[in-house]
């Protein structure tokens, strides 16, 4: 089934050139099983809108595209997109492997994801805004009281606070996969600090300098103006009665494997990059040290965690925050995008109860499903989950970067054992979802094209109104087999195009 | 309007690229010397690496190079000074414009490399100008790319306080101590004078001022007083003193005391006359001008950098 001929048989503007053509052994590792085919379909026929790519990888030699791959991996390299390996004290710097061919998606396919991305964080802002004022949800027992309580991203500092506009999350990264059926489901909500979209953006531009003739023959939608539509996101949280608004992004610094996104969304946006020795509160009002003295600050676009945020108020060994800011923030003196304490909302646990939470709020069916989960703290799924450890996924609740997991099917019975001992001890702080096959797109490998597992995580910004710049990023498991997408755990990415049918 | 902290990077980048460049310059003339066997040219060649930090002692030439090329733990080394303009590159990325990053970044990678590859001992002409090839790209780049607002001053400032205060430390090793009259120089002298010259880029220029005839007294006047020559103490301070006063109009901090003590050192090398200088003690007069410089740093930085937040709290 995995021949070359098979393979390409079914390809039809191509039945011709591949007897003659030597480069159709490019594909004479590509294999489907049941996991759903970006490129082909079950009968081996090319998806239409991949025949344009599929003609171009026919005509190109493999010397070329490794030419290629290498000016991409030497573009990435020159421009400093980078992260910091932690514990390397000779400081290396990688990459973040990058794919060329991109992934395609259809302006069909995306307008669902768009309008069901729409719908999910309109109901997630709602849903912060309840439980930390009325708890309304709740109180009718829609979602249990004591998840949200016990939820460790839960901020006591926030009941009440009156968060200008009602936006709690202003910026997500929604994590989706595509089930065999080719549906697309949300496996994981990011509304606390989601990185990456950088690599979007990065990858679209490397990918014009490689395949620049691609680009003439497909409708790609540009992707380029999210720094615009970021900063009018941030726009619209500016405080009552300040006009011209000083905007921030807040980083770690220099440190922070995201320090690269950082810098590139501030100078996107034009606003300056602060670190929190930068800024300082007094009486309840945010500055930043400036040649020209301080000058007052009223919108941070923070990619520090909660915990960091502020000495004062949460982990007092932090270096990271601004002494404080809590108090400034709540006295309405000054905006943060997320919000303090949104982390509630991406809780796995809490996830569950994202179609119930949809309904509730907005009396609509979702329009993107969830992964089947089982919460442990409930006995029925416990004892489920117990006895099926070696074909579900567990995950620790709080966790993410691909940390914290058991994939029953690749797992061992010693690691089995001890997530049976963990689940006993804390239920809460577990849930565990079916193994999914997450569909599989062509990547360029040492041994040709191969299908490679793939997720994708669209960037979505909630402010006067939502937008979803058409795209995202789309992670890549290079390792063969591998379901972890994670680039700390063997993880890639590629460019991801939505066409303008 | 800008960051203190971002401010004050600008101003490191220059800096220690200005450093990295001289100490490139440096090297690369000291090993000519050496493989020239110019008489007495040992102890012109010594005063080089000391004025970048390193003792010659019993260390050959080629080690001696290579410490001032790629000994990390060498403050005044290219490796560190690359290293550190490039980590301070890092921390203001969103003010600097991408060709601005993308060349330091590249000079850093290929700085790294070199010193990796670890046989550069055979073509130290060739590392060295490979450097001092990336830091004119970079300044060029610079010019030609980023707007030549505040941040751009920052540069600027960084810039020639390195350039005035190396010259001039530089010349510190050469000036004879206490009075004494240097018109008439030896031939060994000589020697030493026109590897000073080099070392400053500065022997062409020289000759088509002065010709040929290389004195210690013109020499001396040239990388001090001239008006002209771009790596002249005097030239630098003239545009020191020009872009902090351009900072001034930025900030809305006093930054009175920089610009006055810049204009200070500009003034009394304009007025200076070097057989004065000779016939006093030259070595007292570039100590003082070393000391003034870094006088201009601190007052730079409590201006704009360091200040104290009481006095910049809204009243």
């Amino acid at each position: 089934m995995s021949s070359q001929g098979s393979s390409l048989k079914l390809v039809p503007p191509l039945q011709s050139a591949r007897s003659e053509h030597p480069v159709s052994a490019f594909f004479s590792h590509y294999m489907l099983d049941s996991a759903y085919d970006e490129m082909f379909d079950a009968e081996w026929r090319a998806r239409p809108h991949y025949r344009a790519l599929i003609e171009e990888l026919l005509v190109t030699s493999p010397e070329v595209l490794r030419q290629r791959q290498l000016e991409a991996d030497r573009a990435f390299i020159t421009q400093g997109i980078t992260f910091t390996v932690y514990g390397d004290d000779q400081g290396t710097e990688r990459i973040f492997p990058f794919d060329l061919l991109p992934r395609i998606l259809t302006g069909r396919e995306w307008d669902t994801l768009e309008r069901g991305l729409a719908q999910r964080l309109t109901a997630v802002n709602l849903f912060l805004k309840d439980i930390y004022h009325e708890g309304r949800i709740l109180s009718e027992g829609v979602v249990p009281p004591d998840l949200v309580y016990s939820c460790r991203h839960y901020r006591r500092e926030m009941r009440g606070v009156r968060v200008h506009k009602d936006i709690y999350v202003s910026i997500a990264g929604t994590d989706l996969i595509r089930l065999e059926d080719g549906q697309f489901v949300v496996l994981e909500d990011n509304l606390r600090v989601p990185s990456g979209v950088s690599y979007m953006l990065a990858n679209r531009e490397v990918t014009k300098r490689v395949f620049p003739g691609l680009f003439t023959r497909y409708n790609v939608k540009p992707i380029a103006h999210y720094g615009q539509s970021l900063l009018a996101t941030l726009r619209t949280l500016t405080p009552a009665n300040r006009a011209e608004p000083t905007i921030v992004v807040l980083t770690p610094g220099v440190g922070n494997s995201a320090y690269f996104e950082h810098a590139f969304l501030a100078r996107e946006m034009g606003v300056p990059l602060v670190e929190g020795r930068d800024l300082l509160v007094y009486d309840n009002v945010v500055y930043m040290r400036t040649t020209s003295g301080l000058r007052r600050v009223d919108v941070i676009y923070r990619r520090v965690d909660d915990d960091f945020l502020d000495p004062l108020a949460f982990r007092a060994d932090s270096y990271l925050g601004v002494a404080g800011l809590l108090n400034a923030y709540r006295a309405g003196q000054v905006s943060l995008a997320n919000a303090i304490g949104t982390g509630v909302a991406d809780d796995k646990a809490v996830y569950a109860y994202l179609p119930a939470i949809i309904k509730f709020y907005l009396s609509e069916e979702p329009i993107l499903s969830n992964v089947q989960t089982y919460l442990l703290d409930n006995p029925s799924d416990r004892s489920y989950v117990l006895d099926h450890l070696d074909s579900l996924v567990v995950k620790a609740v709080g966790e993410s970067g691909g940390y914290g997991m058991l994939i029953g099917p690749h797992s061992t019975r010693q690691q089995r054992e001890e997530f049976r001992a963990q689940i006993l001890a804390s239920p809460r702080n577990y849930i565990a979802q079916p193994t999914l096959a997450f569909s599989r797109a062509a990547c360029f490998m040492e041994t040709g094209i191969e299908p490679r597992h793939i997720d994708l995580r669209p960037y979505v910004l909630f402010g006067d109104r939502v937008t979803t710049v058409p795209g995202g990023l789309t992670r890549v498991a290079l390792r063969k087999g591998s379901l972890v997408v994670n680039s700390s755990q063997g993880g890639g990415s590629k460019d991801t195009w939505v066409l303008a049918d | 309007m800008l960051l203190s902290r971002v401010a004050d990077s600008l101003y490191w980048i220059s800096r220690y690229l200005e450093r990295a460049e001289h100490s490139a310059r440096l090297v690369a003339v000291a090993v000519d010397q050496g493989l020239g066997r110019a008489p007495f040219a040992g102890s012109a060649v010594e005063r080089l690496y000391q004025s970048i930090g390193l003792e010659s002692g019993s260390q050959d030439l080629s080690a001696l190079a290579g410490g001032a090329l790629f000994d990390l733990t060498n403050r005044n080394s290219v490796v560190s000074g690359v290293t550190a303009a490039r980590e301070n590159a890092r921390q203001v990325r969103e003010e600097i414009s991408t060709p601005m990053w993308e060349q330091l970044n590249a000079l850093f990678l290929r700085t790294k490399q070199m010193r990796e590859e670890g046989s550069w001992g055979a073509r130290i002409h060739h590392v060295s100008r490979t450097i001092i090839d990336g830091v004119r790209l970079f300044k060029g780049i610079t010019n030609g790319t980023m707007s030549h607002g505040e941040g751009w001053q920052y540069l600027q400032v960084g810039h020639y306080l390195e350039r005035s205060s190396a010259t001039a430390s530089l010349l510190t090793l050469f000036v004879p101590e206490g009075t004494g009259s240097m018109n008439m120089p030896e031939p060994r002298d000589q020697v030493e004078w026109v590897t000073l010259l080099e070392s400053c880029s500065a022997l062409e220029a020289y000759c088509r001022y002065y010709t040929a005839d290389v004195r210690a007294g013109r020499v001396t006047e040239f990388l001090l007083l001239n008006p002209e020559f771009p790596r002249s103490v005097r030239f630098s301070a003239v545009q020191l003193e020009g872009a902090l006063r351009q900072l001034a109009r930025y900030s809305t901090r006093t930054g009175g005391r920089a610009e006055r003590l810049a204009g200070r050192l500009r003034a009394s090398l304009e007025y200076a006359q070097v057989d004065e200088i000779l016939n006093d003690d030259p070595q007292a007069y570039l100590t003082n001008i070393s000391r003034q410089c870094s006088q201009i740093h601190s007052a730079v930085h409590q201006s704009y950098v360091s200040y104290s937040i009481e006095s910049a709290l809204p009243a």
